[in-house]
Order: C-alpha cells, then structure tokens, then sequence
C-alpha cells in the first residue's frame, strides 16, 4: 500500500497519481469507493434540495412558516423549531461519537472502539425516532405531499421527500455501524490481520449522514 | 505525516474535541437566527454557518484535510458543478413565478394559523 502513494505533493503528486500507470488514490480501495459512492449521493441530495427552492421559488401561495410548523409548546411558551434544535443536537453528538469511535480502530482499542460505535447508532436511533414523531404529528395536523393547511402545497411533497430519503439513510447507517460494532467486538477483523480501516469507511458514511443533515437545516428548517 | 502510509488517518485526540465543540457551539448561533428578523443578515449567517460546519465535518471529521490533492480534487471538484444547476433553475424559478402571477394572478390562498 505504501508505494502507491508518491513522495511528490501539491499539483505535481495529482499528476504523478494519475500518471504512473497503477492506482491512483493512496488508501484502501473501500475508502475510495466509499467516497466515490459519497459523491454520487451529494448529487442525490442535492437534486432534492434544489428542486426544493426551484418550487418554493416558483410557487405563489405562501410557503408555512417552518419555525411555527416544526415549534412545540413546552412549559407553556410557544419554542420555535424545538424538536429540530434537539435532533441536531442528537446527530452532533453522534458525529463525535464516531470520531471518536475510528481515533480508538487506529489504536486497536476494541472495547472502548465497540462502545462507541454502540452509542453512536443508539444516538442515531434516537434521531430517528424523533423524526417518526415529527412525522405523524404533521399527518395528524394535515400534512400531505399533496396539500396542507398552512401554505403552498409543495411544502409538504419537499418535506416528506427530503427528510424521508435522510431519515433512511440513518436508518441504514444505524444498521451498518451496529454490523461492523458487532464485527469489532467478537475479533472478525483481528483474525484478517487487525485492520480497523473499515471503522473509518462506516465513519465516513457517518459524518455524511451529519453533513446533509446540515444542509437540510439550515435550508429547509431556518430558511 | 499520517498519509504517507497510505490513508491511515490516526490524529491526536484534542482537535476532534476542538471541532466537536465549534460544531455545537456553531449549531447554537445557527438556532439563534432563527430569532432574527427576516433579511439579507439573516440568510447570509443562516449560508455561512451551514458552510462552516460543512467544511468543518468534511476536512476534520472525515479526514480530508490530511487526504492527498488528488482524492481531494475527485471528491471535491464535481460538486462545484451544482452551483450551475442552482442558478439555473432559480433563474427558472423566478420566470416559472412571474409568469404565473401574469396568467393567474396573485395567490388566493388562506392559511390556517398553527396549533400545537
């Protein structure tokens, strides 16, 4: 693995990468294939939110205002988009979690590695049950992907779709962290040679989940 | 350096908490402008934020900072591509919009208020 990465940086090492007739990125080909499919789902999401400000840009009807729609009473006030602050917070923490979880791979600390890999899908399990909530409280309030009380109609086809396609990707998530945890608690990968590399691929599909949810934030819930 | 053994991303512990912090503390200031009033300010804090913790989480969380130029411009490079679609279709947006007012004319839509 070591060879196939030159010595030479900066333009010149792109260059010589893809030049010199053998694999052109330096790291496990599932990292590379992990970034690459990445990619294409950046392409996904970012279908889905432009065609969300193409509707909400050519709609007449007034777009609902998401910090009432998203608020929740608590002790008695009216707090704007308090779920959504909460669910945030929820997937933060488990971006740290997993950073954590890839740092302890590297030093083949399997317990600790394990735990944290466990907490971060716990976390992410959290996160979506949360949306299951927010879900069927705007379906009781008359929320359709056709039509809804408060405004413009797209609203809700944007809503369901977005927040959807990414609650099944941490529903996913969740699921793979949990395959990979079990595969570092009972020694899979210490029979192969005790690579932890692929605790930082489950990572990378991790931190992703987070970076969308970033983008659907602050462009759906705050805009 | 970490990736001259290729792609093993081993860092010291202090800046995932250093980054782990920003990104909550960033997460605040983005909830807080949602007490702002409407304007330029606001949407201009409300996109910064968003690219901050984007940028954060991509070079710091998943390690691209550290990653050779070449992953990096793979990755990073094709996305720059959306922004086209972005202002194309706002352009489309606006003249989906203004013919609509033109043909139907202003909306008659009567929201009902939001109760919790």
């Amino acid at each position: 693995m070591t060879d196939a990465v030159a010595e030479v940086g900066g333009t010149a090492g792109v260059a010589e990468d893809w030049a010199r007739d053998k694999q052109v990125f330096g790291v496990p080909w599932g990292k590379a294939m992990m970034w690459i499919f990445l990619l294409s789902d950046t392409f996904i999401f970012s279908c889905f939110l432009v065609s969300y400000m193409t509707v909400r840009i050519s709609t007449t009807d007034p777009w609902p205002n998401p910090s009432e729609v998203f608020g929740l009473s608590a002790f008695g006030y009216n707090v704007p988009l308090l779920l959504i602050a909460i669910m945030t917070f929820v997937l933060i923490t488990s971006s740290g979690t997993m950073a954590l979880a890839v740092n302890m791979g590297y030093r083949k600390d399997r317990k600790k590695t394990f735990w944290l890999m466990v907490a971060t899908a716990a976390l992410g399990a959290t996160f979506v049950g949360m949306q299951a909530f927010e879900w069927t409280k705007l379906i009781m309030e008359g929320v359709r992907p056709w039509q809804n009380p408060f405004g413009a109609a797209q609203f809700g086809s944007s809503f369901f779709m977005i927040t959807g396609f990414h609650g099944m990707h941490v529903s996913a998530g969740v699921i793979y962290l949990l395959v990979v945890a079990n595969r570092v608690r009972n020694g899979f990968y210490e029979r192969r040679g005790g690579n932890y590399e692929i605790v930082e691929i489950a990572g990378l599909y991790w931190h992703f989940v987070d970076l969308v949810w970033v983008f659907i934030f602050a462009l759906f819930y705050l805009w | 350096m970490a990736d001259k053994e290729g792609g093993h991303q081993e860092h010291p512990l202090g800046i995932y908490w250093l980054f782990w912090f920003l990104l909550f503390l960033l997460s605040a200031f983005s909830y807080w402008t949602d007490f702002w009033p409407d304007g330029i300010l606001r949407q201009t804090a409300i996109l910064t934020l968003m690219l901050a913790k984007a940028a954060g989480i991509v070079y710091i969380f998943m390690h691209m900072w550290w990653e050779r130029l070449a992953l990096k411009l793979a990755i990073l490079g094709p996305p720059v591509a959306i922004g086209v679609l972005i202002w194309l279709m706002a352009y489309e947006g606006h003249y989906t919009e203004d013919t609509r007012e033109e043909y139907y004319g202003e909306s008659t839509f009567e929201p009902e208020p939001v109760h919790h």
